[in-house]
């Protein structure tokens, strides 16, 4: 960290801190209480993921996709199984695609209600968590009733999916949504409104678009400063062509365009966008066999692909690198929370270390993911 | 753009430095690793070209006898247009100019591509691991790596050929 000088001095903060959202540390250099400089160190969750992939078979890797983002599993499994499919050239029946849709937008739903209760939590908002938290419990009880698992699914495979959808789901789902949908503006008056969030957040730790875009920011974090990016619009994979949706971006509402504020109101707008995804998927679903397409052994031609996917992080790559056999010679994962992470020090920069807490949970940061 | 007239622009731009290399897929380009920091400004501050966001650095050892490779995807906001380079390495010394001033997130990608492969960035300021302790030996994701026994007295567990993962 180089020379301290007068007034200037270190703190640590983390590993084990409730507003790091896991296991990382901040070395933050202060000058009493603002802040020069902030320098993460990671790796404390580092599981080699991508070093087990090059020993085990191409199914074998979806579990292991599933713990990279625990909070957004589903759609963990969904870009693998897309870069998959791209590589060995599968085409999924329809129905697959639907069921992968629904799931991978519930599970965006429930993922951005833990990242904004949290969000309220980190800037000392309780009530609101318990709110969105009960709600995001009734996303996973669905999943547990089609896949078994609420957490860790495996329940996109290279082909299909584990298990069909269970007869009533499209209509235990139109019933979440009803309930769901006026729920959203609950949480608007709980907390987005709440003149302390707005204080707390609004012109605070502002993310210009060129600096978002050099540091490779993708998903609500880039949106949240204005660029319209979203891999589902713009290099739509699956059937994400098929469905009538909105990029919101931020604007600036209470301060400047990309504050923390910004971040937050962009993912709040994407669950009434993602709500819209699924009732249009609900809608159309067709019949058909999940498991029709799924091949017996996994080999895939020579050759690489690299696909990225829209999480409800950001641009969720997958590298494959194949070499023929049952087991990939390399596979990596673009992770979005890494380089969200890598932000940090730029954008917290003159502000208290406070702010460094309500900046870190904007940019909502999965270290399972970060550190793989 | 696609992808040929892009690969025309750097030939054209930077003549002799786009390899042939048939192993490629569609969106590839192999380029020597010398003029590699020209010409990543050229396309970075090219208007026609403009890639202004580094996607992802991938490396990639090719196997015992091959080279170790550094795999950049890059993507244009405002062409929305993109492509993949492909630079090797020698395997005894791999070392290549560092992007990092270039594209701010090369900083990462490159520490992480390091510490996985230990392919040296010329120039880039502040290059150590990045998900690995500082004091790990070995390059893990090379095909050659064995592992250490044990770590500040924890065991390291070791990978079977056969079974997988003890």
């Amino acid at each position: 960290m180089g020379i301290v000088h007068g007034d200037q001095m270190i703190l640590n903060i983390g590993p084990q801190h409730p507003s790091t959202h896991g296991v990382l540390r901040l070395e933050v250099k202060t000058d009493g209480e603002i802040v020069s400089e902030v320098k993460p160190y990671l790796g404390y969750l580092h599981r080699c993921f991508e070093k087990h992939c090059e020993n085990v078979t191409y199914e074998q890797v979806v579990p292991y996709t599933d713990r990279c983002d625990y909070l957004a599993a589903m759609n963990s499994n969904f870009g693998y199984v897309v870069a998959m499919e791209e590589l060995m050239e599968i085409k999924v029946p329809e129905r697959v695609d639907y069921i992968r849709v629904i799931m991978g937008e519930l599970n965006r739903v429930a993922s951005h209600l833990l990242a904004l209760g949290v969000y309220g939590l980190d800037v000392g908002a309780f009530t609101p968590f318990l709110y969105m938290l009960r709600d995001r419990e009734r996303i996973l009880d669905m999943f547990e009733y089609t896949c078994g698992a609420r957490l860790l699914y495996n329940y996109m495979w290279v082909g299909g999916v584990s298990h069909d959808l269970p007869k009533d789901f499209v209509q235990i789902c139109l019933d979440f949504l009803d309930y769901f949908e006026p729920q959203i503006s609950e949480y608007n008056e709980l907390l987005t409104y709440n003149k302390i969030f707005i204080e707390r957040t609004a012109d605070v730790g502002v993310l210009p678009a060129d600096v978002a875009v050099s540091f490779g920011v993708t998903g609500p974090n880039l949106r949240g400063s204005g660029v319209k990016w979203d891999v589902r619009k713009d290099e739509p994979y699956s059937i994400y062509d098929r469905f009538d949706f909105d990029v919101p971006t931020g604007t600036g509402e209470f301060g400047t365009v990309g504050d923390c504020f910004d971040r937050y109101w962009v993912r709040m707008l994407e669950v009434k966008e993602s709500v819209k995804i699924l009732r249009q998927a609900l809608k159309d679903i067709p019949d058909g066999d999940v498991h029709q397409a799924i091949p017996k052994k996994i080999r895939p031609p020579k050759g690489s692909v690299y696909r990225r996917t829209e999480s409800p992080r950001g641009d969720l790559g997958y590298y494959i690198v194949s070499d023929g056999t049952p087991v990939a010679t390399r596979l990596k994962m673009r992770s979005p929370a890494f380089t969200a992470l890598s932000v940090l020090d730029e954008i917290s920069r003159g502000w208290m270390i406070s702010d460094v807490i309500a900046i870190l949970g904007s940019l909502d940061i999965v270290l399972g993911e970060i550190d793989r | 753009m696609t992808f040929a007239e892009i690969k025309a622009t750097i030939e054209k731009q930077y003549p002799g430095s786009v390899l042939e290399n048939e192993g490629l897929g569609d969106h590839q380009v192999e380029l020597k690793g010398e003029q590699w920091i020209e010409i990543a400004t050229y396309m970075k501050t090219d208007p026609t070209l403009c890639f202004d966001q580094l996607e992802c650095i991938t490396g990639v050892d090719t196997g015992e006898e091959g080279p170790l490779q550094s795999r950049y995807n890059l993507h244009s906001m405002e062409h929305r247009h993109k492509i993949e380079v492909v630079i090797c390495h020698d395997r005894k010394n791999p070392k290549v100019a560092s992007i990092e001033q270039l594209w701010r997130i090369g900083d990462w990608f490159e520490r992480e591509t390091y510490d996985m492969f230990g392919i040296v960035y010329e120039g880039h300021r502040d290059l150590r691991r990045i998900l690995c302790p500082d004091d790990w030996e070995g390059w893990p994701l090379r095909k050659d790596y064995e592992g250490q026994e044990s770590y500040h007295g924890i065991i390291v567990p070791k990978i079977k050929e056969e079974e997988g993962w003890e």
